[in-house]
């Protein structure tokens, strides 16, 4: 074992003593363990986002989509930037209606909100089989991590083994607390790693920032901007809007909301938070610094680029720190997304199918289903050879299916009825499915249309399908309704 | 929480910025801050972006209200 695995695993069991120390800190029941109280302050909170934010797709997926992509990995910046703006109007109302009501998760919003157990169920089962694509990205991102730090000694099969373990493990101990202590100590040192390599890599190798982006755009001259096709503007601009759209719709990030202390946490956030997502930049400088200092890296290989431009410049106790940073990048997220699903299939699915389940078993079920979950992520990070970005992006498309239906239930009164919320979002998933399974894109249905149309995110029309259903389906279940409470008073009337 | 105030609609902004200005600026030429027109161009709105969202802060009287 050489010593960059060594610093890499030192930190991995650091990271299960703090959380076993935060377990210890709390006797903790089910509404603790999942949201933490709702004790978290301004800086916390800001932390806890952070934390699962800034994720195994920011260290190895940025860098990966910058070296094999060039400019349409800028979309990950704006994003997140245009989310944090939407967040100022839709996280206040939210917050506010689950504290009143006493909600711990994003289904039990939908349940009240709409009045209907199923559709939970459905919000429930959709946020799990997004989370699945985002838990392989985590695992597949570890694997490269332990993988590459040993220096070819670990398989990178054994490598994902060895990741999930770790995740179930640390999960299985901890909860929030832990995750949370792990968070901070993980956004210190992912600041810091990501800001050393994005200045010190096209530095060391071009001499500044600007004779690297030259240098790259000799060799290929179309690689710093938007292509006319493809991953085109128009590719761009609905990709942003999907992602936006969905950023607050996963199950885990939907959680988090509920443990502010404020409402006003989030308007504040918006200030600050767009800030923090230019530390993306220095990520996307050490992906374009790679291109022509480790080549030929071809498809989801370009996302072992940051590690394999690290092993080439550094020794391998810095490669220990790279490597660490990148495993609290993968840990925090995943415990978090993991914790969540199981909580969510425990509680919102198996205790709705069996009501007179105490908390006391839910939470032994929700633990259980831990291990469970991990596996059948460890079976999808083993057989598919998807790049990090592709797999975040099929999960986005996921969830945004939820957010017609949580828009329009803000106001006093939903614009859409329960029926329509439901079939919106079956139709909306099954699209995404469709498209996901059979490899379908509007390229490939209308191969005559202009780019412009064709280049399109699919998640953007599996919306337009969510849309249409959710409102012909309300229109319809509203007039019948109308129409038998209309008959019902009118029997027995003479008619004329 | 549907009518928008006038304030709100100062965070369409980043988005008109954002995604609305880039068909515009899709070049390399010139590097500014070391970077590609285009990214320069991204990079300038995320700031712009906390810049409104701190005068929105500033001028919302909801702020105030959740403070309490």
């Amino acid at each position: 074992m050489n010593i960059a695995l060594i610093i890499i695993f030192a930190f991995l069991v650091l990271s299960f003593y703090s959380g076993i120390r935060a377990q210890k800190g709390k006797d903790m029941n089910m509404e603790q363990w999942t949201v933490g109280g709702r004790g978290f302050g301004s800086i916390f909170i800001f932390l806890l986002v952070a934390g699962e934010i800034y994720t195994t797709f920011t260290f190895l997926g940025g860098s990966g989509w910058a070296y094999s992509k060039g400019a349409p990995s800028y979309y990950v910046l704006s994003y997140i930037s245009l989310a944090y703006v939407i967040s100022y109007w839709l996280l206040p109302p939210i917050w506010k209606y689950a504290k009143e009501h006493k909600l711990v998760s994003q289904s039990d919003f939908f349940v009240s909100k709409y009045n209907s157990p199923i559709l939970g169920i459905l919000v429930a089962a959709v946020g799990v089989i997004a989370i699945i694509p985002y838990l392989v990205l985590q695992f597949k991102g570890l694997g490269i991590i332990v993988s590459e730090a040993s220096y070819g000694s670990i398989s990178p099969a054994a490598a994902i083994w060895i990741g999930v373990i770790a995740v179930t493990i640390y999960v299985m101990i901890s909860g929030i607390h832990g995750s949370a202590w792990t968070a901070a100590i993980k956004d210190i040192m992912i600041f810091f790693v990501v800001v050393f390599l994005g200045l010190y890599l096209p530095f060391h190798y071009y001499g500044g920032i600007q004779p690297m982006f030259e240098a790259v755009q000799a060799s290929n001259p179309s690689f710093l901007t938007f292509p006319e096709e493809g991953l085109s503007i128009s590719w761009y601009i609905s990709t942003v809007l999907v992602t936006v759209f969905g950023f607050y719709m996963w199950p885990h990030t939907f959680g988090s909301v509920f443990s502010a202390k404020n409402a006003n946490v989030f308007r504040k956030n918006t200030i600050m938070l767009p800030l923090y997502t230019l530390m993306l930049l220095f990520v996307f400088f050490v992906g374009f610094t790679a291109i022509l200092q480790v080549p030929g890296l071809k498809g989801a290989d370009g996302d072992l680029s940051l590690l394999r431009l690290s092993l080439q410049t550094f020794d391998p106790w810095v490669v220990g720190i790279i490597g660490a940073a990148g495993l609290l990048t993968a840990l925090v997220p995943g415990s978090m997304l993991l914790m969540t699903g199981a909580t969510l299939l425990a509680k919102n699915v198996y205790k709705v199918m069996a009501p007179h389940t105490s908390d006391a078993q839910i939470a032994r079920i929700a633990k259980w289903l831990v291990p469970v979950i991990s596996l059948i992520s460890l079976y999808f990070a083993m057989s598919g050879g998807d790049t990090l970005v592709t797999l975040l992006l099929m999960g986005y498309s996921l969830v945004t299916q939820l957010f017609p239906a949580l828009l329009f239930s803000l106001p006093a009164k939903p614009w859409v009825n329960k029926y329509g919320a439901f079939a919106g979002i079956l139709c909306g998933v099954s699209t995404v499915a469709y498209v996901t399974v059979f490899q379908v894109t509007i390229a490939t249905v209308f191969p005559n249309w202009p780019a412009v149309v064709k280049d399109l995110n699919i998640g953007v029309v599996a919306l337009l399908v969510n849309l249409v259903v959710m409102f012909t389906v309300t229109f319809v279940t509203r007039n019948l309704f109308a129409l038998n409470r209309h008959t019902a008073n009118t029997e027995g009337t003479p008619t004329l | 929480i549907s009518r928008m105030k006038a304030r709100d609609w100062l965070g369409v902004l980043p988005f008109i910025g954002m995604l609305g200005g880039i068909p515009f600026v899709n070049r390399v030429e010139p590097y500014l801050l070391g970077m590609p027109f285009v990214l320069f161009w991204i990079v300038l709105w995320v700031v712009l972006t906390s810049v409104i969202m701190a005068f929105l802060n500033k001028i919302d009287p909801a702020t105030k209200e959740d403070s309490q």
